[in-house]
């Protein structure tokens, strides 16, 4: 107590001092090889919802599972053309109701189980199976997307299922089989979701329902923490820490192909968009998606890896036309295709790689119909066709997102701040409507409540059918108009079996909806990825499916 | 913010310890000092500036604000900013807007949320102070109880980190210019109602109440004529220091996007949290807001503290 | 002193009780109610009208409130719609997280805030006051996720110097006990870890301390200037009484009664700053958790984390008055 305070004061700085120093070494000594293989870290945008890929449909998910989960078909790396994964070979009878499928040998799972026919069906029969949770749109919505319904459909307005069994033939051969044909298959088949789990997984499964009450969905313990779930992929997941919002992967010595070239592979999240590219600049990951098209060239010129992907997405502008009547003259709908500037959009907004889109499907998709002129941005056009439809002081309501950044779409707020003063340069007054992404904006849009809105989609599979039959195989809320020649053309490409038939009635298609033109399609365009300067990136991916396997230190 | 009780009980207590019995000498002893502090002169004078600018700033503004007039001179997803030049003083924005001009109107935007909402929460929480402390300062059962009640509910709202009372806000009433200023304000109404409601009861205990309350004037009459008054000094004080809080809170609402809604109209929290998507390539384009959010913060917060310092006669050198 | 905490434990259920009801009122009053804000993305009408059966949401009012709270009681406080796990769960889980960064604010704060304010105030006028006091004006005015921001830009991406986001390095393998990462370390000996998880800490904790530390200052150095008036001070000094035990045992002893108050009170202020720190530097706490929440209204997780919160806050109070009291026996609490 008679030590002189200054002294202790004096102390106390010192030991601060000291402490910064000693602390800044400390975290160059952390970021040094401790021998063991260096993991290579990747900053996600959001943690996985689940670790099971059959219950997802969100991109963060699927990127990690896709890690240690291999489906029937996958596709070429760096492409999107469909290649063998678990099936060396597919083949369809000529009504496109049977497939089969010649499974690859000597392929085991994370869990030592064998990889065959039975586990094939093992799989599909339990997604057709699927009871009381299982049934929500949340959690099975690939299955539903593919297949339709269930073996027992608990809500009415499910439609009856499209799956007709599956068939063991021999130890090697499996047969899938549907009750009429749809352009859905094969591409469905390489669906992350329809990723195939070991049987014994599966069973493990089975005891740990998610635990549903009516009012939310819980998921079952096996999909939060690593250990249950067993694919047949390069990595095995090792360990999700939550609290520190990292999932762990360590290669696979049992893998069929050729073997993860890093040993371990860590999926961390990092919030924000900045904290990614900072990270990536302070080298504490090697690599994130989705970057900011502003710091393309940025990146590029400090070292960083900016590979280009191609392009497989399409990004539109969609009327309601039930919200606003104004939008059932097409003259209206015309007047505001020719209001929008796209290539400001496109050269100012979006990815070097960016193209102005003339059709609601990216020129990478077969069925994409050269003859389509593009509308032109003319805004006198645009008056004189307000002019003659008659119609003054046009009011619309315009939602957007706010807080997202999609593939398709990198600043939604400025492309909607670009598209309004556009707008208002032709005299239509634009109500701002900004919604959180998930689910106030995808549900009000989806419910036609916004006159106007942003939206857009990544191909799932190289089918035409993937883009426009969604929207435009009946009528749509969304979209709120109805138009049989624009549907029957769609439904015609769909029901279609043969593929270069279906090809040249995807054309067609396109042709009428851009004829009716319920939208406008904006652009497509390549949605950046980054690596850091030590690492061999893996071949990215149009549907942004990295193989990350391919990755290594250099 | 809850931070701030720390001051507020301090405050409440000291205007009754002044040695003065009428409000109005204490005032012009605080004036006195107040004109001698240079923290209170550079903050009035921050604020006088901030002030002006608000008012005439649209006027001011050599463009439109919302006009994307030079949007085929910026390139955003290359990193091509167009920086200060004859005709933009500041540059433009990342839609070819001009900066400097963007910047004069979001002083408008960025006052108005600050006051709008402090006189939200001043008004409510001086209502629900007063109400507690008039209640308990007449005493009997029924102001106990009355004050417990507005207590407990003040207490509630205080629990709540303040971020989270303007999320709940801004979930029932939708995203607008006006739910920033309620949410902003409701933040601030237990501050107020605290401050006010001790501020009443240190009065309540100083001699000319009890003086007056010896030469038998009614209890109500010394309530509303006498506590009340001399109470809303520290009251003031604390709404010129809420002004700079309500300023970077309404900041915070729009970096997790709960600002305003339509981002063309320019506000310096909306302007700040968008620009910090392209600091590297346009870091200026967040440092201008920035800036003025720093300045006129800290102009509430020098007249605030010099303010509070003029009023507690304990600090005087 | 037993009977102030049963006294205050009983207050505390009023308060719980009006937030219950608060919070049900305004989950009812949501747009969409309920039944849209959990069925999400494709809500049919039909749909609806099931999940609002099922829920009971066709019965009165008061019965959906009896329900809510019985709930509540239990500790159930719902299934977050982002991770589809109990929101008691989750919070739980990432409470460690906040708890270590607060605690490490509020360190900071008070390490540095105090000796500062009190130099200030013993050379009342010099450059070092003249700094501390617009050092702490500044802190209070800078909004933090922008000093937060520039933090992780000067310090991580140019300087290196600490990690840009986390709070654990990835090729550390720590062994997780308690999940305080740094306390875990020292408790397994893994001092690697723990040193790992301390320079997670530092940035993050230096942007949430700044109001704080602002605070502490100021309270500090007004405080100590009151002391330093009080005749105790002066007639100690003047029995010539050793200037440090002076300084000690009367001038720090009573300037910090007010501080300690004020540290109390600043958790609620300290939660709002986690929220905007731990979103810029992806600290897998409980305030990302809440940003995510807030981006994905997930409304399970806002309510179970305002009752949550609430709870904490009336705890953290009740020791800090039980601390006061014994600080200072003379100090009454009402």
């Amino acid at each position: 107590m008679r030590i002189s305070r200054s002294r202790v004061a004096k102390t106390i700085a010192a030991t601060l001092a000291v402490g910064v120093i000693v602390t800044a070494c400390g975290s160059e000594r952390g970021q040094e090889d401790d021998g063991g293989g260096k993991p290579f870290v990747f900053g996600a945008a959001g943690d996985p919802r689940s670790l099971d890929p059959s219950l997802a449909s969100d991109g963060e998910t699927f990127r990690v599972t896709r890690q240690a989960f291999e489906a029937l078909i996958e596709h070429e790396p760096g492409g999107s053309e469909m290649a063998p994964g678990l099936a060396e070979k597919w083949s369809s009878n000529d009504g496109g109701t049977e497939w089969t499928f010649n499974l690859r040998k000597g392929v085991k799972f994370h869990d030592g189980e064998d990889f065959n026919a039975a586990a094939v069906c093992a799989n599909y029969d339990r997604w057709y199976n699927w009871k009381g949770v299982y049934q929500f749109d949340a959690i099975s919505y690939y299955w539903q997307k593919v297949f339709d319904g269930f073996a027992e459909n608990e809500n009415k307005d499910l439609p009856e299922s499209n799956y007709a069994g599956c068939e063991a033939k021999d130890d090697h051969t499996a047969v899938i089989k549907v009750n009429k044909a749809t352009a859905n298959l094969p591409g469905g088949f390489s669906l992350q979701a329809f990723a195939i789990h070991s049987p014994k997984a599966i069973a493990a499964y089975e005891k740990d329902k998610p635990s549903g009450a009516a009012d939310s969905i819980n998921y079952p313990k096996y999909t939060q923490e690593a250990g249950t779930v067993a694919g047949t992929g390069p990595f095995r997941i090792v360990k999700w820490n939550k609290g520190n919002k990292e999932i762990s992967l360590e290669k696979f010595d049992d893998y069929w192909g050729d073997k993860a070239k890093v040993d371990k592979l860590v999926f961390r999240t990092i919030d924000t968009e900045d904290g990614r590219r900072q990270a990536l600049q302070a080298g504490n990951i090697q690599g994130y998606d989705l970057v900011a098209p502003g710091d393309v060239k940025k990146l590029a010129d400090q070292g960083f890896q900016v590979p280009v992907r191609d392009v497989f997405n399409i990004f539109y502008l969609a009327f309601t036309e039930e919200q606003n009547k104004a939008f059932a003259d097409k003259k209206v709908r015309m007047a505001i295709a020719h209001a929008i500037d796209k290539e400001n959009i496109v050269n100012t907004q979006l990815p070097d790689g960016g193209k102005v889109a003339t059709q609601f499907m990216p020129d990478t998709i077969e069925g994409y119909s050269d003859k389509i002129q593009p509308i032109k941005h003319d805004p006198e056009q645009s008056k004189k066709l307000l002019d003659e439809a008659g119609v003054k002081n046009l009011k619309v309501d315009f939602c957007y997102p706010t807080e997202v950044t999609r593939p398709y779409m990198p600043a939604p707020a400025d492309i909607f701040q670009i598209m309004k003063s556009d707008l208002e340069g032709v005299g239509i007054k634009v109500t701002p409507k900004p919604m959180k992404w998930n689910p106030d904006y995808i549900e009000t849009t989806r419910d036609g409540k916004c006159g106007l809105y942003l939206l857009g989609w990544t191909g799932d599979f190289n089918d035409g059918y993937n883009f426009i039959g969604t929207w435009f195989g009946g009528y749509q809320k969304e979209w709120g108009f109805r138009d049989n020649t624009v549907f029957k053309a769609v439904k015609a490409a769909g029901a279609e079996p043969d593929v270069t038939k279906r090809v040249e009635l995807y054309k067609k298609a396109n042709e009428v909806i851009m004829d009716y033109l319920p939208g406008i399609p904006i652009s497509s365009s390549p949605p950046s990825i980054a690596f850091g300067k030590d690492v061999n990136p893996p071949k990215v991916s149009p549907l942004t499916q990295e193989n990350f396997a391919e990755a290594s230190f250099k | 913010m809850s931070t701030k009780t720390d001051k507020i009980d301090r405050l409440a207590e000291l205007t009754a310890r002044s040695e003065t019995s009428t409000g109005a000498s204490l005032w012009v002893e605080a004036f006195r000092r107040l004109r001698s502090s240079k923290m209170a002169i550079i903050g009035a004078c921050v604020i006088a500036l901030f002030v002006a600018l608000a008012i005439v700033g649209p006027w001011l503004a050599p463009y439109s604000a919302e006009a994307q007039t030079w949007r085929n001179e910026v390139f955003r997803n290359q990193g091509i900013f167009v920086g200060p030049r004859a005709e933009n003083w500041f540059g433009l924005d990342h839609l070819g807007r001009d900066e400097f001009s963007r910047f004069l109107v979001g002083a408008r935007q960025t006052l108005l949320v600050g006051v709008v909402a402090t006189l939200l929460g001043f008004t409510v929480g001086a209502l629900l102070g007063g109400l507690s402390g008039a209640a308990l300062t007449l005493g009997g059962r029924v102001g106990r109880r009355i004050d417990t009640v507005v207590m407990r509910f003040i207490d509630m709202m205080l629990a709540l980190p303040s971020l989270l009372l303007a999320v709940s806000v801004a979930a029932v009433l939708g995203q607008s210019l006006t739910t920033v200023m309620i949410a902003v304000g409701v933040v601030q109404i237990p501050i107020f109602a605290r401050l006010l409601r001790g501020a009443m009861l240190a009065q309540g205990g100083s001699d000319y109440v009890l003086a007056a309350r010896a030469l038998g004037v009614r209890k109500r009459r010394i309530v509303f004529s006498q506590i009340l008054p001399n109470s809303l000094s520290p009251v003031i004080v604390q709404a010129t220091l809420c002004l700079a809080t309500a300023i970077i809170e309404a900041a915070a609402l729009s970096y997790l996007g709960l600002g305003n809604p339509d981002p063309a109209v320019p506000e310096w929290g909306v302007m700040l949290a968008q620009s910090q998507e392209f600091f590297d390539a346009a870091p200026m384009l967040a440092v201008y807001p920035a800036l003025g959010i720093i300045i006129t913060a800290l102009g509430f917060t020098l007249l605030g503290e010099a303010m509070r310092e003029a009023l507690d006669p304990k600090l005087r050198s | 002193m037993l009977r102030l905490v049963i006294r205050r434990l009983l207050q505390l259920i009023p308060t719980l009780f009006g937030l219950s009801v608060l919070l049900f009122l305004w989950l009812n009053k949501l747009p969409g109610g309920p039944a849209a804000a959990m069925l999400g993305e494709r809500a049919t009408p039909e749909a609806k009208a099931r999940v609002e059966a099922a829920l009971g949401l066709d019965q009165p009012l008061w019965v959906q409130y009896g329900r809510f709270l019985g709930r509540l009681v239990k500790g159930d406080l719902g299934t977050s719609s982002q991770t589809g796990q109990p929101v008691l769960d989750e919070l739980v889980l990432r409470f460690p997280a906040t708890v270590e960064l607060g605690l490490s604010a509020i360190l900071i704060a008070i390490v540095v805030g105090i000796p500062l304010g009190y130099f200030a105030a013993r050379r009342r006028g010099s450059w070092l006051d003249v700094t501390a006091v617009s050092g702490s004006l500044l802190g209070i005015c800078i909004p933090v996720f922008f000093l937060a921001f520039l933090l992780r830009m000067v310090f991580s991406v140019h300087l290196g110097w600490f990690p840009a986001f986390g709070r654990q390095s990835t090729g550390i393998n720590a062994t997780e006990v308690t999940g305080f990462f740094v306390l875990d370390g020292i408790l397994t000996g893994e001092f690697d870890a723990a040193w790992d998880a301390i320079n997670h800490l530092v940035l993050p904790a230096l942007a949430l301390s700044s109001i704080p530390l602002a605070i502490i200052v100021r309270m500090t150095r007004a405080s100590v200037l009151e002391v330093l008036g009080e005749d105790y001070v002066r007639t100690a000094e003047s029995k010539g009484l050793s200037n440090s035990v002076v300084r000690v045992r009367h001038v720090l002893r009573n300037a910090l009664l007010p501080v300690v108050t004020a540290i109390g009170l600043l958790t609620g202020g300290l939660l709002s700053g986690a929220v905007l720190t731990e979103s810029v530097f992806s600290f897998g706490g409980i305030g990302s958790f809440l940003k995510t929440a807030i981006d994905a209204r997930d409304y399970p997780v806002l309510v179970g984390f305002i009752m949550f919160i609430a709870m904490t806050y009336v705890v953290i109070n009740l020791i800090v008055d039980l601390a006061y009291s014994v600080i200072d026996p003379r100090v009454r609490v009402h």
